[in-house]
């Protein structure tokens, strides 16, 4: 893939994430190569346990350990490798330049404290400010994202799913983070409520002006709110594109089955497509292009050499020789 | 991390062995489990065959040989009677094992059927047994058995029956709370939907699917009572002499300790084992019934 | 919070009668003759009579038990020993601080010790302290407090001279029996604190913290630890309970004149009256102690405090 270094926010080459448990190595992450632009939203899509999750928590370096070992690769973040970064400066880099936003509000919250006093404590970690001075912007963030001043002193067990979510967003944005990691942040909540979330996020992100990549199995969230779109099959990047070009034009057979198996309310559909077989066991993933023991294009090559990307028109890559060839890209 | 748990829960499945193989499986990986399942069967097996592997008489009195220190004759030494040590705690081992597994056989049974009929039938009657084991709950258990004991008098029958009773709030709250559970679960309306009577779903379907913490409870319960038992005989309200019991030998061998400590050292080891084995064996039945409980 | 206060304090109510009802049942049914144990074996029918009639033992069941506890309640008064004929209150009331200062201690011997090692363990899980931590956790879990106590009379009174063996009233004398007695309950907080500390490591608040860019001390002592303890708070009221108990055999061991003593010397000469009063006594303070374990306990947990406010 290529674009000018220079814009990029995060590089992630070669990614390499295993979980070593008692049974065998869970190959969560492997070999995966994703990039993001300043400014950008990128939507990461694929079914669970295909890595996405991991692949956040990697970037923040707070995978469980162990488990959880980094094989290998970079990850370049504004042109230097988390990676190499020592626990202290990772700390610094954690909420004051990449900010998480997990999946469940009901359990991310601290039940024994104040939600006023869990966005404080993330000013003070990050800018120089007294106890007072902390307390009164974490009010002033809470207020942004719709929690009124009398609820300051509430204890997270005291609010609903959709609120809860509300101080999940205004822990992560109080820093004003470079880079917003944001892991299925609606999935626990109601449809209703999903909607208002979605739609605060994408107003904050535009205020603060903050990249984004965005965690999710729902195509119909990263239509709406992503700019480009990465497709993850175990452990890997399969598609990659502009959110536009990719959905008027998916090409790789994985992403292909993945619209197919969403249903189209613009088109008369009797029976949903299903993609055949299963997610691979992540303990044993099949050799060559994983996807190929489920794929209907799959060639005698598939199963020997692991696809690289190929870009198939400006910006929108594939890990499919075969489909590339039917293009003529190859 | 929830993406690592659901994989790996997957490729779990794969493996089909019977739901008893599983569970000795992972107990047998427990080496911790395994030394305490080993102790307790010797145990089990002393107590059976006490007379056969005894070398001497647990109550015959020997004067010229008072307090000796072990030898190649008494391998433990003897007591201030010049009874053998190692005889007396072989058929110790007699008295304690029935103790602890009578006692709790005792508080399972009573405690297991308030438990059950309280979370079956839940309402007035739930609340009324459940009032009545929080009020045998506030008195600490031991005390409870102390009270017990001094009422009904010392002696093995009644100590069995005091420790036994003192533990029954613990194994109706434990019965009722996996009823409550399984009670809800639809297999459980099913049975009722086609006219099961009330017993029969208890015992068929309500009992073999909370077997799991009861046997983890009842195997740490006698633990807990040849200890409770042990301390009342220490105080001289249990077991009453000659016959040997592990606490009623330490309390013997007391006032012998300034010059002849191995008479309060081997008995109070006997105990210390046989307790140390079996909470290693209930503490590796409770990972390997329930693996999601492991850390 | 004071809705909740009353609520637990009324709840106590119906246990306390309970307590009381149970105690009273067990010795009334104890076989033995009260008026023949007060007066001796040479007193007259006539004086037995008499002696019923003015003591209300010639009356049903229930109404005795009645009066009791209207006497215990309303004038303190839970009988008259056998034996000394003194009140038993008033015996009690000598002893009990010995038994309460050696639960006490214990107590805190118990929290101070088990709580860090439980944390440590956690933190460390797998690591060799942690591996050494559970097994001698489990060996004083094992440990008898009768022999335990007997062991360190042999080894720190006996050879080494250092410590006394018996009595309760200089704090050298106060340390071997509070050790002895919190053995297993150093054990108990120790592996409580460590499997709830495991499971809120585990929690996504804590990786939230993390990701906040907190250190790791703070993650660990300030949002784990908080968290961790609220059930390590409700064992150690339970413990309470098993210390006051244990006291009784401690007590016994190393001389002192608590509650425990008086009771198993109460058990042994019969005097009834002392052993309901003495079991009475412990279930009452275990009973206030755990009202303050679970006030306590909604003070940590906001939870708590909210469903009564």
């Amino acid at each position: 893939m290529t674009m000018n270094a220079n814009d990029l926010l995060l590089d992630i080459r070669e990614l390499t994430i295993h979980y070593v448990t008692d049974n065998g190595t869970v190959h969560a992450v492997e070999g995966l190569n994703l990039e993001l632009g300043r400014g950008e939203t990128l939507g990461l899509v694929g079914e669970t346990g295909a890595g996405k999750t991991t692949t956040a928590l990697g970037i923040t370096r707070l995978l469980p350990v162990p488990p959880g070992v980094v094989r290998g690769g970079q990850i370049l973040f504004d042109g230097e490798d988390v990676l190499l970064k020592d626990e202290e400066e990772m700390r610094s880099i954690r909420g004051g330049k990449i900010a998480m936003i997990f999946q469940d509000p009901m359990t991310s919250l601290n039940p024994v404290m104040t939600v006023d006093k869990q966005v404080a404590e993330m000013i003070k970690l990050h800018r120089k400010v007294s106890e007072s001075e902390a307390l009164e912007q974490a009010a002033e963030m809470l207020d942004l994202v719709g929690i009124r001043r009398e609820r300051l002193r509430d204890y997270p067990h005291q609010f609903s799913g959709g609120m809860k979510q509300r101080v999940v967003i205004a822990i992560a944005l109080a820093c004003d983070p470079k880079l917003l990691i944001a892991d299925e942040p609606t999935t626990a909540l109601d449809v209703t409520i999903q909607a208002q979330v979605l739609e605060l996020m994408k107003n904050l992100k535009r205020q603060f002006g903050t990249s984004m990549i965005l965690i999710t199995h729902d195509l119909g969230i990263v239509a709406e709110t992503c700019d480009k779109v990465g497709i993850m099959y175990a452990g890997r990047l399969v598609e990659y594109g502009d959110t536009k070009s990719l959905y008027d034009n998916p090409n790789h057979p994985y992403t292909v089955g993945l619209f197919k198996s969403v249903p189209d309310l613009e088109e008369d559909c009797d029976e949903l497509s299903v993609i055949p077989g299963l997610m691979p066991d992540p303990m044993d993933l099949p050799s060559g292009c994983a996807f190929h023991p489920r794929c209907s294009h799959a060639e005698e090559a598939c199963s020997r050499e692991r696809p690289v990307m190929i870009e198939i028109e400006p910006g929108h890559f594939i890990a499919c020789p075969v489909r590339a060839r039917a293009l003529g890209k190859a | 991390m929830n993406e690592n748990v659901e994989m790996v829960a997957t490729t779990g499945g794969r493996k089909t062995r019977s739901q008893l193989g599983e569970v000795l499986f992972r107990l047998r990986k427990s080496p911790l489990a395994m030394f305490g399942l080993a102790v307790v069967l010797i145990l089990i097996f002393c107590a059976l065959f006490a007379d056969v592997i005894a070398p001497h008489s647990y109550s015959k009195q020997n004067l010229s040989h008072m307090f000796e220190a072990p030898s190649r004759q008494y391998l433990l030494g003897t007591d201030e009677f010049g009874r053998d040590i190692l005889s007396r705690l072989i058929y110790g081992a007699r008295v304690s094992l029935q103790v602890g597994f009578i006692a709790v056989g005792i508080a399972l049974f009573v405690g297991g059927l308030l438990g059950a009929v309280s979370g079956y039938y839940g309402g007035w009657i739930d609340n009324g047994i459940m009032r009545v084991m929080d009020v045998l709950l506030s008195i600490p258990q031991t005390l409870l058995a102390i009270a017990i004991v001094a009422a009904l008098g010392p002696g093995l029958m009644n100590l069995m029956i005091a420790v036994g009773i003192s533990a029954v709030p613990n194994y109706a709250r434990i019965v009722r709370s996996s009823v409550l559970s399984i009670r809800g679960m639809e297999f459980i309306e099913a049975a009722r939907a086609v006219g099961s009577p009330d017993i029969r779903i208890i015992l068929k379907h309500i009992l073999p699917n909370s077997m799991a913490p009861i046997i983890v409870q009842s195997t740490l319960g006698v633990a807990s009572a040849i200890l409770n038992a042990a301390g009342l005989s220490f105080i001289g309200l249990g077991i009453q002499p000659p016959y040997p019991e592990w606490g009623a030998m330490l309390s013997g061998g007391r006032q012998y300790i300034r010059d002849y400590p191995h008479l309060t050292l081997y008995p109070g080891l006997a105990i210390m084992i046989t307790i140390l084995a079996l909470n290693f064996l209930g503490d590796g039945l409770r990972d390997a019934l329930d693996p999601k409980l492991k850390r | 919070m004071i809705r909740y206060i009353v609520r637990r304090v009324l709840f106590l109510i119906p246990v306390l009668v309970g307590v009381a009802f149970c105690v009273f049942t067990l010795l009334y049914l104890t076989p033995g003759d009260p008026a023949r144990m007060v007066l001796g074996d040479l007193a007259t029918e006539s004086a037995l009579q008499e002696f019923r009639a003015k003591e209300g033992l010639d009356q049903p069941y229930l109404v005795q038990f009645g009066n009791y506890l209207y006497k215990a309640v309303f004038h303190g008064d839970i009988g008259r020993s056998y034996v000394t004929k003194r009140p038993v209150m008033s015996e009690i009331l000598v002893a009990f601080p010995y038994t309460l200062k050696l639960a006490a201690f214990a107590m805190v011997i118990a929290i101070l010790v088990g709580v860090p090692c439980g944390i440590l363990s956690a933190i460390k899980q797998y690591s060799i302290f942690d591996t050494l931590t559970m097994i001698f956790a489990m060996i004083g879990l094992s440990m008898p407090v009768f022999w335990l106590g007997l062991l360190l009379i042999i080894l720190f009174s006996v050879h080494l001279r250092w410590l006394p063996s018996s009595g309760f009233d200089t704090f050298q004398a106060m340390i071997l029996p509070s050790v002895a007695l919190a053995a297993q309950s150093i054990s108990m907080v120790t592996r409580m604190t460590r499997s709830s500390m495991l499971e809120v490591i585990r929690a996504d608040y804590i990786r939230t913290a993390r990701s906040k860019g907190q250190k790791e001390s703070i993650v660990i002592w300030v949002h784990a630890l908080r968290n961790a303890l609220i059930p390590v708070v409700t064992l150690c009221g339970l413990q309470f309970g098993h210390l006051l108990s244990g006291a009784i055999l401690t007590e016994s061991i190393f001389a002192i004149p608590g509650v425990g003593r008086l009771m198993v010397d109460a058990i042994k000469t019969r005097d009834y009256p002392m052993v309901q009063g003495g079991v009475l006594f412990v279930a009452v303070a275990f009973s206030i102690v755990n009202l303050l374990v679970d006030l306590l306990y909604a003070y940590i947990d906001p939870r708590i405090k909210a469903q009564y406010r």
